[in-house]
């Protein structure tokens, strides 16, 4: 996790995407509540774009 | 230096293995796991590039990773922020997966590899990432067999970029300029595949098969509605029309009522609106290729083009550019796909980060694609005696023992029997060359469809590809160049063509495939186009053997070739998968090395269940 997070502020520094950061947070912070509410990894998509 | 290139996660997993620059392995997942596309964790590949090289994992300096995550991420993140609140639902869909796995994709490599090879995390080779579109570059222009050339990159998505323009010169890949998702030719071919009923990702042949039965009705409807193109091939979707963005499907209503038609649902019947929607979007994908390589040649002024990404085997588009175009000489990466990514990755290490030459190889690098594994004649009769086949083994050790074995297999053929034949390395990438291929008499008038129906279980609107002595190309088809990796589309020659009746003319949709349009029927598609394969003797010796003793015995030297599987089956990659799929098929003969099997002296052949449901249809 922490490598990941220093992976993350690298990778902002590197292309300058600071201004993401909140959007980060929150979305990760909605993103993980999603996690725990849903329980299941496997990707719906028809194309696999994300 | 050993470097390991990886392509996973998406679709299309693969490995590759470079030493000093040369490309000596490389395997897709599903070839191993039978499981067409496969996604995972390409261990299976990676296990057979170290066997074949006979390495340790410890022996790799670096593992690369075709495209970097972090950066899909933002993509992801900033798309579903600029469109909002729309994308909730897809938002919802795909957040668990990243959060769960993708985010955290430098652990899970990591991780599976320590489980997979009993080795500490940290003495694991250091783990790179290149971009998904350098990698595709890179795996274009390296192997390419030109000093310097212009590439071209177009495929659905990888980070950001969508299309690419690059520009190499000896060890060098300078990026041009680049088109960003959701600006996508790849996705609008892609949403035309979903339209038509075909899955997004494996279909996109078929609807390329598909346009000649159609006219191209709906040119102007697409180009005033659906995509604004530029002069210079630049282009911008207008996202009223599509899903793919913020959805969980490729198209809306809104695109099905541009047409007049909602779409197709999998497995119908086709009405003419979806085969004019085909030949329609054929054209404009056409068009805009033409355009982004006059771009690119007014830039760079070189005489070569490299192509690769998903959208550079439409083999269709790619013949128009060579006949069309302002590049002298192209060269498309065989596995142009994800998993040439792989390939990429590992050989721009290598130039790009380790700085190494490059001296182009004057064929090219790829080694015709046989970069597979291979099985000697040992192994392919313990197979056969293990499971009590009956054979007839064929020496070849003397020239005459060789002429007798291919004058066997050329009169079966000749004989309108189906061969399976399975020779050598495994091709790499989505094209059987003439190493795990099912083998036809192209002259046959019922082979398309007793082949497409009886033994590959699939459409009968579909073609075959011919495969062609080298030297004797120009007589059957209009090609100026060889075509080694049937990537390029070809008119059949005037000489081979048959003169048709008026009403033989008249014929619309899939009636038009009941007529004989050339000498050579079978592998003759609807517009009298082939896609065709030249075979020389070094590219594969004996597969050019075998089409040069049936020319001798049939003046024709050209050969009906398509993959060694069925509909949904990855291409066999074992005896054991081409034993399986001649026994669940009416292939007449299997041909495995020098060992014949004659379907009728096979035991009986019982499975418990239906064998097609192990297979998704695609």
């Amino acid at each position: 996790m922490i490598e990941c997070l220093r992976d993350l502020w690298g990778y902002m520094k590197e292309r300058k995407k600071f201004w993401l950061l909140p959007v980060f947070i929150v979305l990760i912070l909605l993103g993980s509540l999603l996690v725990f509410a849903e329980g299941s990894a496997l990707s719906p998509f028809i194309y696999v774009l994300f | 230096m050993n470097i390991l290139g990886l392509s996973a996660f998406y679709h299309d997993s693969a490995a590759a293995l470079i030493q000093d620059g040369v490309i000596v392995a490389a395997a897709q997942e599903e070839r191993f796991s039978r499981k067409k596309f496969d996604p995972n964790m390409p261990l299976r590949s990676i296990q057979f590039c170290l066997e074949k090289s006979k390495l340790q994992i410890q022996d790799i300096e670096a593992l690369v990773f075709y495209d970097k995550p972090l950066i899909k991420f933002e993509r992801l993140l900033e798309t579903y922020f600029s469109f909002s609140p729309r994308g909730l639902k897809s938002f919802i869909k795909s957040m668990p997966i990243w959060l769960k796995q993708k985010l955290f994709l430098k652990n899970l490599i990591r991780k599976q590899l320590s489980e997979k090879f009993k080795l500490d995390i940290d003495d694991l080779p250091q783990l790179c990432f290149a971009e998904h579109h350098e990698s595709h570059a890179a795996s274009a222009y390296y192997p390419s067999p030109y000093d310097n050339a212009a590439v071209l990159c177009l495929d659905g998505v990888g980070e950001w970029a969508t299309t690419s323009a690059w520009l190499g010169q000896g060890n060098k890949l300078a990026p041009l300029w680049e088109i960003d998702f959701p600006h996508s030719l790849g996705l609008l071919y892609s949403a035309f595949t979903y339209y038509a009923g075909f899955s997004v990702n494996s279909g996109e042949y078929k609807l390329m098969g598909l346009a000649p039965y159609g006219e191209p009705k709906y040119v102007s409807t697409i180009l005033d509605n659906l995509i604004d193109l530029k002069d210079d091939g630049s282009f911008r979707l207008n996202m009223k029309y599509f899903d793919f963005a913020t959805g969980l499907k490729m198209t809306n209503n809104k695109f099905g009522r541009l047409f007049g038609m909602r779409k197709r649902d999998p497995e119908s019947d086709f009405s003419q609106v979806y085969m004019d929607v085909a030949a329609s979007i054929q054209r404009v994908t056409e068009e805009i290729v033409l355009r982004l390589a006059h771009t690119l040649y007014d830039q760079t002024k070189s005489a070569n083009l490299c192509m690769a990404g998903g959208v550079a085997l439409n083999c269709v588009a790619n013949g128009k550019l060579l006949r069309e175009g302002p590049f002298r000489n192209i060269w498309i990466q065989p596995a142009a796909g994800d998993s040439g990514g792989a390939i990429g990755a590992a050989l721009q290490y290598w130039h790009f980060y380790k700085e190494k030459e490059r001296k182009a190889n004057p064929v090219d690098g790829m080694n015709g694609s046989y970069l597979g594994p291979d099985y000697s004649d040992d192994e392919i009769e313990l197979y056969l005696d293990s499971i009590k086949a009956p054979y007839e083994k064929f020496s070849t050790k003397t020239k005459l023992d060789e002429q007798a074995f291919y004058r066997y297999v050329a009169n079966l053929l000749s004989q309108q029997k189906v061969v399976g034949w399975f020779q050598g390395r495994m091709e790499f990438g989505p094209r059987a060359l003439g190493n795990r291929s099912i083998l036809g008499d192209p002259r046959g008038q019922d082979t398309q469809t007793l082949v497409n129906l009886k033994i590959k279980f699939r459409e009968s609107f579909r073609p075959f590809a011919p495969s062609v002595l080298e030297s004797r190309a120009r007589d059957y088809f209009d090609l100026p160049k060889p075509s080694p990796y049937m990537l390029l589309v070809a008119e059949i020659h005037d000489s081979q063509k048959v003169e048709l009746k008026e009403s033989e003319n008249k014929h619309t949709g899939i009636d038009k495939l009941k007529v004989v349009r050339s000498t050579i029927p079978a592998v003759t598609h609807v517009d009298c186009s082939a896609r065709v394969q030249t075979v020389n003797e070094k590219s594969n010796e004996k597969y050019y053997k075998l089409i040069k003793a049936f020319e001798q015995q049939t003046a024709c030297p050209v050969i009906l070739n398509t993959s060694f599987n069925v509909r949904g089956e990855p291409i066999v990659c074992s005896p054991l998968d081409a034993y399986q799929c001649f026994m669940r098929t009416r292939i007449d003969y299997l041909v495995l090395g020098n060992y014949v099997l004659d379907k009728r002296e096979q035991p009986d052949w019982q499975e418990e269940g239906d064998w097609r449901d192990e297979f998704e249809l695609d």
